[in-house]
């Protein structure tokens, strides 16, 4: 063999573990399970294999997942949204930080290494009856009986955002810190006011970012299952929630798989309209 | 005015992400036996309780080797395939980096169920040797995006040296290559390793029953009630998890200086 075709053969050779445990744990499972989907559990309890459309049918007709998936929906909207409006403005002062850039930087990512647990599970401190926050309010003489404000849809939201903060605070980081900051100074000397520059100049040039930060917290927000299972209430549920009870409560897995997938498919035409527009490299940038 | 705001609004942002934290931790040392305020007064009584109690023990000792065995499988792929994608200069590169990066992309609720049904069908049913996969799928790409960021900054000229002085190909893999990879491979194990330790959604799927890890322990802890000792499980997982990474880092910065001074 020539040098050329040995060389064009190595990458290949370091590519292909990783690509083969990619095919055979990830891509021929979600094959697998599309076609399990249109397979019947019987009313013994076993898989009967064929053409079924049953499982399609409820997933796609029954009001009671399509309000639960349209929940879903909306809490990862809103969370999403949250964490850009606090998240941004935190990010320009990092990036635009002199001091201790590198320390505010590394505190971002230690929520990162922090167990999402016990970081969901924090706020039942906070909020809970026995909570930071009730013993403050009976403390100061406001309240004389602790509130009930945890398990419900706005505590699955603060958790959520607690947990998806850092990711889009990462991303629109990471497209700020590549804006040149001289541009701003351009603009200010051609007469724009600093208001008029960010909104003009720098804002467009981190849209990327927001994107990308965007794109995230609204695919892992909209996938959680721990979050309203610690925070929400019994009828806080959200779409993971409901393929946790058909396959591990109630064993229905064709069922399963049918609702698996439709969460894959609403999530994937989300990131594939964004790889068309924006391409995955910024999400690369920003996960790096 | 503008940007004291901005500072003002930073500071409540990160308060935010670190004051129930902080609360968590506060609490384990926490004398009152409900494991939540007032506080009553000092007590390490439950970090000695977490040692008696031997479910969480064997939780711990399910965590550290799943995620010992998850960093050494997921940190060799991934180092192999990050030097693919970082030497050469591969057609289709961008469809490889998506593939690479898919187990990202895909919710891991719907790749647990995936690779559960798809397992079960093979025969291999809900056991440690699934738990292993799987973690190994998601930890994956971090793995391969944290390795390529670092195997950018290492120059290419001084295996070639060792080359031209007739080194072999594999020699000086182990003699140049590896010592220069080394922060790459240790940033990408410990990734590795602090994901599967933290990961709660499918490991949920693919534990066995009477199996668990010490996120699905305090999982399982918290549907009872409030517990000091799930305090104290929470501190010390903060300590594994987020300690390992800073000793590394401070680890590499002393190296680096080291090397700079020798230099």
């Amino acid at each position: 063999m020539s040098i050329e075709a040995r060389e064009a053969r190595q990458p290949w050779i370091l590519l292909s573990p990783s690509l083969v445990v990619i095919t055979l744990l990830l891509i021929v499972p979600v094959l697998f399970i599309l076609v399990y989907s249109f397979w019947l559990r019987t009313s013994v309890g076993d898989v009967q294999p064929g053409f079924y459309t049953d499982n399609w049918q409820d997933v796609l007709t029954d009001r009671f997942f399509r309000d639960i998936l349209l929940t879903t929906l909306r809490i990862a909207a809103i969370t999403t949204l949250v964490c850009a409006l606090m998240g941004y403005p935190a990010a320009y002062f990092i990036a635009r930080a002199k001091g201790n850039k590198a320390l505010l930087l590394l505190l971002l990512m230690l929520p990162f290494w922090i167990s999402y647990i016990i970081r969901t599970m924090s706020w039942i401190y906070i909020l809970g009856t026995n909570g930071a926050l009730n013993t403050a309010l009976q403390w100061l003489g406001i309240t004389s009986e602790p509130i009930q404000m945890l398990y419900n849809e706005t505590t699955v939201i603060l958790g959520l955002v607690h947990f998806l903060l850092p990711f889009m605070v990462l991303n629109v980081y990471v497209s700020l810190d590549g804006v040149d900051e001289t541009l701003e100074d351009a603009a200010g000397s051609l007469g724009a006011t600093k208001w008029q520059s960010f909104l003009q100049v720098t804002l467009p040039l981190s849209l990327p970012g927001l994107a990308a930060g965007g794109l995230l917290c609204f695919v892992l927000g909209a996938g959680t299952y721990i979050t309203p299972a610690v925070l929400g209430g019994p009828r806080d549920a959200m779409f993971a929630n409901l393929v946790f009870e058909a396959i591990i409560t109630q064993l229905n897995w064709p069922l399963g798989a049918a609702l698996s997938l439709l969460l894959l498919a609403v999530l994937g035409i989300l990131v594939m309209l964004y790889n068309h527009f924006l391409g995955m490299a910024q999400l690369m940038k920003g996960l790096g | 005015m503008g940007w004291h705001l901005i500072r003002f609004w930073t500071v409540l942002v990160y308060l935010f992400m670190f004051l129930p934290i902080a609360v968590v931790v506060l609490l384990s040392f926490n004398a009152n036996q409900f494991g939540s305020f007032p506080m009553t007064g000092f007590s390490l009584r439950w970090f000695g309780e977490l040692f008696d109690n031997d479910a969480i023990l064997r939780a711990l000792r399910t965590s550290l080797t799943l995620g010992a065995l998850t960093a050494l499988i997921s940190t060799t792929l991934g180092v192999l395939a990050s030097l693919a994608l970082v030497r050469y200069d591969i057609p289709f590169r961008n469809t490889i980096s998506t593939i690479l990066i898919a187990p990202i992309l895909v919710p891991e609720v719907v790749l647990a169920v995936a690779l559960l049904l798809f397992l079960q069908f093979l025969g291999i049913h809900k056991s440690f040797t699934l738990l292993l996969f799987g973690h190994v799928i998601f930890t994956l790409p971090f793995v391969i995006l944290v390795v390529q960021a670092r195997l950018v900054g290492i120059r290419r000229d001084v295996e070639e040296a060792a080359m031209s002085l007739g080194a072999s190909p594999i020699q000086t893999f182990f003699t140049i290559t590896l010592p220069l990879l080394m922060p790459a491979v240790a940033a990408g194990a410990l990734f590795a390793f602090t994901i599967s330790f933290d990961d709660i959604t499918g490991t949920l799927f693919w534990k066995p029953g009477g199996v668990e890890t010490v996120p699905t322990q305090i999982f399982a802890m918290l549907r009872n009630s409030i517990s000091p000792e799930i305090n104290a499980l929470g501190t010390l997982m903060i300590l594994i998890t987020a300690g390992l990474p800073l000793i590394g880092l401070a680890i590499s910065r002393k190296l680096a200086m080291r090397r700079d001074r020798a230099e």
